[in-house]
């Protein structure tokens, strides 16, 4: 074996996957001309996993509130427990565990759809009907997750932050006064911090929406390859995310 | 020989092959205007593969294929498409979209290139699956009838267009002999009724020699004889008797090419 095959197929994988994108981003514009087929997709994407994203935001933001409210006491400094449930959900956790979420939930539903249907020739039926499976199937599918994730980072953060995660604890049940966890989150937050969660959450949709698409289309039309595009999905999405959010907290950090 | 008004599809000298296995080594072949013509061989000769080259899915490596004079693989995409509404593929699963209804699928066709008001479509949907005779079919789902009636509602979606040319891709497989009955009938009256020209591809011999017009046998990428089903029942070629009467041993062997000999096969784990 050629010691730097594994580099050359992985990067040959990446020229291919861009110029998958390239195709993708051709049919867009058609795409856009019927919007009925993205709100479904919208609907399957987005709205199917409320569930898990509600869930994990309040279980999130109240660990937080709990482990920070530890901390926080012993400098007397509880009353700032608002800002630290915040500023780190908005900052990181809010954008990258919906992300590892939704890459689990719906990425990976998203490429098995996809190569069962490869599987099973409804996309090569498609073409033979002179219906462009990319216009038809993939881009609908890949706007819809461009769309859905700064949606859903957006709720996971607001479950996190108030609802019945950081505040039901601190505020309710560790008794930080109520006015001091929103006034101090109110002073310390920004508009910039909202607008990086909102970039950090649509390149992640991006990666993920990408990732499984690519997966789905190129998986080889075996139960074998189905299974293996949904793994490879989750795993390379959940990689992406982490690296992808290193370089781009980085840019915003200065 | 047909002349090149009557045929529909004219395959010249056409070579096709995946990386170093050949498919086709360079083969002519003739689909008559309104006929039905069979394409008969042994299973893995590719004739699945050649649906897929007269389709313009895939391209050959050398030689041409002309439908009604129009070569499939000089032509851009969008005119390849244009081509495409003009023949119908019917798949071996049916591949009908399992997120639709049977309705739904057979409009889809019509969806995506018509402009055509809701009644005039529910109208053309309800008489294409009334042809097939699934009409009271029409608000199940595909994973709700059986594989039989899949492939009469992907017949009602192929035919949905109105094309020139149906493909059917080893219709018969799997078919129960009520359903068989129903599919050759189907295939034979809408030929006939539509004003149609069918291409089956099948290795269910006796089947489709009812109702073929034109058949032509391959094996080993070519042509091995062709005619009408009387003429090529009465092939000199070995091979073709062999493949019509369904003999185990003749040209082709029952058993796989192995690389050593069975003595020494069996030999060899005493070592």
């Amino acid at each position: 074996m050629n010691f730097f095959s594994p580099l050359t197929d992985g990067l040959r994988g990446l020229g291919r996957a861009t110029l998958f994108l390239f195709t993708i981003l051709a049919g867009i514009p058609e795409a856009l001309l019927r919007p009925r087929l993205i709100f479904q997709q919208i609907y399957s994407v987005g709205v199917l996993s409320l569930i898990i994203i509600v869930v994990s935001g309040s279980f999130i933001g109240m660990v937080l509130a709990l482990q920070g409210y530890r901390t926080l006491v012993n400098f007397g400094a509880a009353s700032s427990l608002g800002v630290l449930v915040a500023l780190s959900i908005v900052r990181e956790l809010g954008p990258v565990i919906t992300a590892l979420l939704f890459a689990g939930r719906a990425g990976s539903a998203l490429a098995a759809e996809i190569g069962l249907m490869k599987a099973t020739d409804q996309l090569s039926g498609m073409e033979m009907m002179a219906v462009d499976p990319i216009k038809r199937v993939i881009a609908p599918r890949f706007i819809a997750g461009l769309i859905a994730m700064p949606l859903l980072a957006s709720i996971f953060s607001m479950m996190a932050i108030g609802v019945a995660g950081g505040h039901a604890i601190g505020v309710e049940l560790l008794g930080v006064d109520d006015g001091s966890y929103w006034s101090q989150i109110n002073q310390a937050m920004h508009g910039a911090d909202i607008r990086d969660m909102l970039i950090k959450a649509t390149v992640f949709g991006l990666a993920i929406s990408w990732i499984a698409v690519y997966q789905g289309y190129h998986a080889a039309p075996t139960s074998e390859g189905v299974s293996r595009a949904t793994t490879s999905t989750v795993v390379v999405s959940s990689l992406a995310i982490l690296a992808l959010d290193f370089v781009l907290t980085a840019f915003m950090f200065h | 020989m047909t002349t090149a008004a009557d045929s529909l599809v004219r395959v010249r000298s056409m070579k096709f092959g995946f990386g170093p296995k050949v498919i086709y080594d360079g083969i002519d072949l003739d689909i008559v205007r309104g006929k039905i013509t069979a394409i008969l061989g042994p299973s893995g000769t590719g004739k699945t593969t050649l649906l897929r080259l007269i389709g313009g899915q895939w391209k050959p490596d050398a030689g041409s294929i002309e439908f009604d004079g129009i070569n499939v693989h000089q032509q851009s995409r969008k005119q390849l498409f244009e081509l495409r509404k003009r023949m119908g593929l019917l798949f071996q699963t049916g591949a009908l979209l399992t997120d639709l209804s049977v309705f739904e699928n057979v409009a889809f066709p019509l969806r995506e290139h018509t402009t055509f008001p809701e009644s005039m479509i529910r109208d053309l949907v309800l008489m294409k699956l009334e042809a097939v005779g699934l009409r009271g079919a029409a608000k199940l789902y595909p994973s709700e009838i059986s594989g039989g009636m899949n492939r009469r509602v992907a017949l009602a979606r192929a035919i949905a267009l109105e094309p020139d040319m149906i493909m059917y891709d080893e219709p018969f497989t799997g078919q129960d002999p009520i359903s068989m009955g129903v599919l050759i009938r189907l295939i034979q009256g809408l030929n006939r009724s539509l004003n149609l020209t069918s291409v089956i591809v099948t290795h269910d011999v006796e089947d489709v020699m009812k109702i073929a017009d034109y058949v032509y046998v391959l094996s080993g990428g070519k042509v091995l004889d062709h005619g009408s089903p009387a003429e090529v029942q009465q092939s000199k070629s070995a091979l073709v008797r062999q493949f019509l009467n369904g003999e185990a041993d003749g040209p082709v062997s029952f058993h796989y090419k192995a690389a050593r000999s069975y003595a020494d096969d069996l030999m060899a784990g005493r070592e």
